[in-house]
Formats: structure tokens, C-alpha cells, sequence
């Protein structure tokens, strides 16, 4: 008889109190008690809506059913089946509108809380089995894969199961892209990203750091010395600015730098060389998900005020709603329909204050969201020293410059088939942001997986000629 | 993670370091550079390429001990490695020249002497003719003497103090060249900010072409973050991909001296008595 509570399980966490000063994750996870409770909340139902809705189609209720059982092992097995990451995926996917959004459950009530599931089956294989996978039989045949985020640690996982004898090329000194540099420590421990990265190279795959794309080494010299396909996942790491006045002031960061000092760096451990400013008032400004990680970090950091600036309303932000929850219950400040003006700076040529200007909301425009419009005459000036720019990200001109016949849109993304992501180029695939710009995680594994099967099917289509 | 195959100590404060990096030094071009760290709780930095040797795939940097990470790389010697040397990043200064260029002045001041030879080098290597201002604070700290008259058709060598060669700064010299009619087609300036910000000031009035390479601080040196981002000509660049040189006439340098000072007193806390030479000589020659 299934659990018919119309509540998920909660899951425990650190309080926001507490941990708004440190850098310990945030949600502790489900018991091995609570996660079998949830588990019997699933229906186990025929036509599993909630498969449809992850975009690597893990077999979501035979997993759960394992959990329900109490074997663990082979709810593990199922999930990595389909799923390189499982320990990141159900730790930063946007669960509500993926898998749960679809859940059965979901239509009255809350739906089955797969990914804190998903999330636990992972953490404890890797506390108490840890198994390393086996290297597959090598078929001989190179492939290499460029970046090692999300897109490209899924695509490098399938086509090693496969046997496939891959390289990874990343350009910094660690891989797993922006779940090293970007998403903090409280919400996915690098440990985790160095686990799932250990497992890749049990696997047989080969990892590159240092090694930047299209300066170091480039894609033409990859098939030059064998490599026979190519998968890009090099992301969208470049970040935009407003183009205001002041934004070249001392104390103006780019989300991704501030975020690239404390977590890639650890700028926020003394024993790291890496500095970081010493905030007291800061602005960020933007609604994604990254600006919920540079204010929650600005908070830990030791900030007395953290402002969120948005120009549109608490409803348009894209930020994930458990995160701005999160955010809240630590204390930072949302100022919404403010938009920045200028930022100005004191006889030093730091930050001082931001010249903000209140908005309104006017007709929806292409994005569907409604315009926000400027409030003639509402300037107000805050007062911050330091502001984070998070308004986005566009994909790095470096690859796609330095490889002919490699065709991109007008933002610069990689033009790659829907169903294939094969690119203009013959061998070459592509995934992820670098294809679509910013987007989340998950999708990047979803297309890294596409994308491993369509290499594996061109590559055994040009071999057996 | 690359090995040193020959250190050599060019002042008290100026260290010579060759690596093996053969991938590097295949791409390598006068005006790149490279970043590194040391080890797994270091911070990265830039360095720009001092020379490279292709057939030995080696890659040469030369830097001044002014931090806690020059410091330790100092105190490294041949045979011991460095945990991650990424490049050559940055654009290559030769394609900013032109095509029709036959005489440059090269003008390095202090440590920046160490970045100005290889442009020396490669454009007198061309058949370019290249004469060579180089200035420094005292004769104790003088650099790459030989080289630059090796690589150069003339040379001119400067001290603040008058210990060595001619008294005064660089930019003296390079007034004095240019009113007794030494026609240049383009100057090349590197030093301390305050240093190009002068050079580029004295050429600015002849409207002679003055590029200079830019030394904002840096984490990636891909352009994934803007930490480098500098105002030239009154539009947003990123140094490390835009970059590193620029023209020295469209350079907002004063912007670029208050954010290269954004950590100064985390620095200060970490190194502790290490004076900032480096600022220091900067400092000497604006007074």
C-alpha cells in the first residue's frame, strides 16, 4: 500500500542562521529511514510521465522501487545506467520542472521527491560501496572532448562505456566546469565533482588540464594526430557586463570571476593564496541562479548587507524558487524592479554607491515577461562597496575562431543538429551552453549524451567501410 | 605540470626560469603569455613569454620577486616543477605593427625589460631595425645588457641615479632620440603602468604608433571572468584575449593603476616585508 501523504518527506537542513556563515552544504540529504519513506510515495505508475520529463531518462521508478526495498546498490545501478552524474544531478537540477514536474503526485499535492532520492542512492553508494567502474574493452578508436563541464563529462562517461579511447581537454587546472567555478560548495561540494571525475578516469578516459582549446591545441591538430570525432562542450563562459558608468571601478566583479576566486580558487580558506575584496554592503545585480550563489557567497564571506537588484519582479526571476526560498531565509535583500544606473566611486576609485532607478512593469515582451520600464525620476543612490555583475553568460569566441567550418549564430553559439548535435563539420559535435548559451546542467548532459550516441553510430558507420 | 631545466638569477630580484612545455612552445609568439600555479593552494598568475626555443620545446619566463607567489617561484630550482603552466594566451604582438613597418624603438623599463627583449628580438630577427631603450632604477638591478645589444641596432641604457649609463628615464631618452630626428614607426613600451602611461604621453604629441602591454591582474587569462578588463579608446577590453598589448594613446592608465591595486593590502599582509620594487620604481619615475 503506497504512502499516501500529500507532502514529500522533509529533508533536513543547516540553519539558515548558522549557515549563511559557512560554506557547509546547505540541504544535509534524506536518512536512509526517510528516503525509504519517500520512496513508497511513488506510484510505481505505468506510463512514467516523470522519465519523459529528465532529459537523461533515468528509469526513475524502478530506482525508486530498489529505494523502497532498501537495496540501495541496485537503485545505484539503475540511475548510473543512464546518468554520468548522479550525485550532482539530484543536487542542482531544477527538479520542479523536469522529472517532478511531471509526477502523478503532483496533481494533488506535492510530487515524489525524486531528486532528493536520486541525490541520496548516490551519496551512499559513494559513503559506503565507492566502487570504481571497470575500463571497458578498448575499441581503439580516439575521440576527444573539449571542456570537462556537465555536457562534456556526460559525453565522455557513454562514449567510454563504449569503449572508446577519449581524451578531455579542459583549459583550467580542474575539471568539471561550472561545477568547480560556479556552483558554490553549500550547494554541491567539489568533493562530489571529484568523485564522479575519478570514476571517469577508472573508466579509461584521459584528462587534459591546462589545456586551452584554440590556443594551446586546436581541433584541426586533434584529427591531425587521430582523434577521429569531436565533441565541444566548452560552455558559455563569458560574461557580459552593462556597459554603465563606473563598472570598471575597483570592488565591480563578474559574477564569474567573484565566484571563480571562492570556488575554484577557495579564496574563502585562508591557506589559499588566492584574495578576495572584503565586502560589507554588496549589489548584485541580476535574477538567475548565479546570482543567488554570488549573493548567498557574499553573504558567507562575512557581508553585513547583501542587495539583490533586479529589474524585473520577484514572479519573472529565473533564479530556481528553492534557492531565492534559501536566499531569503539567509538574510540577503531583494530589491526588485530596480534597475542600475551608474555606479559611482570615492576619491580612491572605489565602489562608494550604486545609482539605481525604479522600474515598472509594461507589456510582455519576446520572452514572454513583462517589460520592465523605467520610473522618470525615482534615482536613488545605494550604498555598497562592492557590486557582482550577473547577467548572463555568451560562449567564448576561442574555439569557434580558430576552427574553420565550425559555424556559429549571431550570439555566437556553435550551430549543432537538434536530434545529433552534429556541428558544421564533419566529426565534430557540440553541446550544452556552447550551443545554447547559458542554460542549466542538466540539459548540457542531456546533450552530451545525444551527442555520444550519434558519434558512436558515425563513427561505426566510417568503420565499417 | 611542467619541470625548470635552467634557472638563472639575473638580479637580486629578477629570476630567469626555463621550462619544458613543448605544446607552448610549438604556438609561442613575441608578446603572449602564460599562466601558472604553483601548487594546489596557489593563486594563478600571469607571466608574459620571455623567449621559447621550438626544437627544444622550452619556454623561458623571467620575473620580479614583488609577492608571496614570485617568491616561491623564485626559490624553485632546476628539476623541481610547476604544478600548471597554461598558454600561450593572449594575442601576439607582431600582426598590431602592420606589414610596413622598418624602424621601432623598444622601450622596457625595470622587470618590463625582461618582456621588451623578446619583441627585440623577434623584430630585429625580421630584419626590422630596432633600437632599444632600457631603464632602470640603479645600476644593481640592470638586466639583459648583452641580449638587448645582441637584438638591437642601438642600444641605450638608462639609470634613475646615474650609476649606469645615461642619468635619467626612459622617456627622457626617448624625447631626446626622437627631436634629434630618429624617425620611428611605432613604439613599443613596456614597464610599470606609470611608465608606458609617460612613454605613451611623450609619442602621443608626434603621432607616432605606440603600443603598449597591458598588466592588469588576471585569474583565467581565457576571458571567462573580466578581472582584466581595461578601457581603451572609451570601450571595454579584456586584456588576456583582447589583448595584452594596446594602443598606449587610447589606454585609460590611471583606471588600470587603481584596480591593479584593488588587493594591495591582502598582498601586503601575505608577503610582509617584501617591498614592492616593482611600485617602488614606478613611483621614482612619475617624482
Amino acid at each position: 500500500m503506497p504512502n499516501m501523504s500529500l507532502t514529500k518527506v522533509p529533508v533536513p537542513e543547516q540553519d539558515a542562521k548558522v549557515r549563511s556563515r559557512n560554506f557547509e552544504e546547505v540541504c544535509l540529504g534524506y536518512t536512509k529511514e526517510q528516503a525509504m519513506e519517500e520512496a513508497t510515495r511513488c506510484l510505481n505508475c505505468k506510463n512514467k510521465p516523470c522519465v519523459g520529463g529528465c532529459p537523461v531518462n533515468i528509469h526513475i521508478p524502478e530506482f525508486i522501487a530498489k529505494v523502497a526495498e532498501g537495496d540501495f546498490k541496485a537503485a545505484y545501478e539503475i540511475i548510473s545506467d543512464t546518468n554520468a552524474l548522479p550525485g550532482v544531478s539530484g543536487r542542482v537540477c531544477p527538479q520542479e520542472s523536469q522529472c517532478e514536474k511531471y509526477c502523478v503526485r503532483g496533481i494533488k499535492g506535492e510530487p515524489v521527491a525524486i531528486g532528493r532520492l536520486e541525490r541520496f542512492v548516490a551519496d551512499w553508494y559513494r559513503e559506503n560501496i565507492n566502487e570504481m567502474p571497470v575500463k571497458p574493452e578498448s575499441n581503439g578508436i580516439r575521440v576527444a572532448v573539449v571542456g570537462s563541464g556537465p555536457a562534456s563529462l556526460t559525453c565522455a562517461s557513454d562514449l567510454a562505456k563504449q569503449g572508446y579511447q577519449v581524451t578531455m581537454f579542459e583549459a583550467f587546472h580542474t575539471a568539471g566546469g561550472v561545477l568547480v567555478y560556479g556552483i558554490p560548495e553549500f550547494r554541491l561540494p567539489k568533493a562530489i565533482v571529484a568523485n564522479e571525475v575519478e570514476k571517469l578516469t577508472a573508466m579509461g578516459v584521459d584528462l587534459e588540464t591546462d589545456m586551452v582549446v584554440g590556443k594551446t591545441y586546436t581541433i584541426d591538430e586533434m584529427f591531425e594526430e587521430g582523434y577521429e570525432a569531436v565533441f565541444v562542450g566548452s560552455g558559455a563562459g563569458l560574461p557580459m557586463f552593462m556597459g554603465i558608468d563606473g563598472e570598471t571601478l575597483a570592488g565591480v566583479y563578474s559574477a564569474n570571476e567573484y565566484l571563480t576566486r571562492i570556488n575554484l580558487m577557495k579564496a574563502y580558506l585562508n591557506s589559499y593564496d588566492t584574495p578576495i575584496k572584503k565586502i560589507k554592503r554588496a549589489a548584485i545585480v541580476g535574477g538567475g541562479n548565479v546570482a543567488m550563489d554570488a549573493a548567498r557567497c557574499a553573504m558567507r564571506m562575512g557581508a553585513e548587507h547583501v542587495y539583490v537588484v533586479y529589474r524585473r519582479g520577484e514572479e519573472e526571476m529565473p533564479a530556481r524558487r528553492e534557492e531565492i526560498h534559501h536566499a531569503k531565509e539567509e538574510g540577503i535583500e531583494f530589491l526588485f524592479l530596480n534597475n542600475p544606473v551608474k555606479i559611482l566611486g570615492d576619491e580612491k576609485g572605489c565602489v562608494r554607491a550604486m545609482e539605481c532607478i525604479k522600474m515598472e512593469l509594461g507589456e510582455p515582451d519576446a520572452s514572454g515577461r513583462r517589460r520592465p520600464i523605467e520610473v522618470p525620476g525615482s534615482e536613488f543612490e545605494l550604498e555598497v562597496d562592492a557590486v557582482i555583475m550577473s547577467l548572463g553568460t555568451s560562449p567564448n569566441p576561442l574555439i569557434r575562431s580558430t576552427t574553420p567550418g565550425l559555424d556559429t549564430n549571431k550570439k555566437g553559439c556553435l550551430i549543432a543538429d537538434e536530434e545529433t548535435m552534429a556541428t558544421t563539420r564533419e566529426g565534430v559535435y557540440a553541446g550544452g551552453d556552447a550551443v545554447t548559451g547559458a542554460a542549466t546542467v542538466i540539459l548540457a548532459m542531456g546533450a552530451g549524451k545525444k551527442a555520444a550516441e550519434a558519434m558512436d553510430k558515425y563513427l561505426k558507420e566510417k568503420h565499417s567501410k | 605540470m611542467v619541470k625548470i631545466v635552467r634557472k638563472q638569477v639575473l638580479n637580486p630580484s629578477v629570476t630567469l626560469l626555463e621550462v619544458e612545455a613543448p605544446r607552448i612552445a610549438k604556438k609561442a609568439q613575441a608578446g603572449q603569455f602564460i599562466i601558472l600555479r604553483l601548487d594546489e593552494k596557489g593563486e594563478r598568475i600571469p607571466l608574459t613569454i620571455g623567449d621559447y626555443d621550438r626544437e627544444k620545446g622550452t619556454i623561458t619566463i623571467m620575473f620580479q620577486k614583488v609577492g608571496l607567489t614570485t617568491q616561491l617561484l623564485g626559490d624553485l630550482n632546476e628539476g623541481d616543477t610547476i604544478q600548471d603552466f597554461v598558454g600561450p594566451l593572449g594575442q601576439p604582438t607582431r600582426p598590431e605593427l602592420g606589414e610596413n613597418i622598418k624602424r621601432v624603438c623598444v622601450v622596457g623599463g625595470g622587470v618590463g625589460c625582461a618582456i621588451a627583449y623578446p619583441q627585440a628580438k623577434s623584430l630585429h630577427a625580421e630584419g626590422i631595425e630596432v633600437d632599444v631603450i632600457a631603464g632602470f632604477r640603479s645600476k644593481d638591478i640592470v638586466i639583459l645588457e648583452e641580449e638587448f645589444k645582441a637584438a638591437s641596432d642601438h642600444f641605450y641604457l638608462t639609470t634613475d641615479d646615474g650609476t649606469y649609463g645615461e642619468k635619467g628615464f626612459v622617456t627622457d631618452k626617448l624625447k631626446a632620440l626622437i627631436e634629434a630626428g630618429n624617425q620611428y614607426d611605432a613604439v613599443i613600451a613596456i614597464g610599470p603602468v606609470p611608465m608606458m602611461k609617460f612613454v605613451s604621453k611623450t609619442t602621443e604629441p608626434y603621432g607616432i604608433k605606440t603600443l603598449v602591454s597591458l598588466n592588469p591582474i588576471m585569474i583565467d587569462g581565457t576571458g571567462m571572468c573580466g578581472c582584466c578588463r581595461v578601457t581603451v579608446g572609451g570601450k571595454m577590453k579584456f586584456a588576456c584575449v583582447d589583448g595584452p598589448d594596446f594602443d598606449g594613446h587610447q589606454v585609460d592608465f590611471d583606471e588600470l593603476m587603481n584596480r591593479n591595486s584593488v588587493y594591495r593590502e591582502r598582498e601586503a599582509q601575505e608577503k610582509e616585508r617584501h617591498a614592492c620594487r616593482m611600485e617602488q620604481l614606478a613611483h621614482d619615475m612619475i617624482h
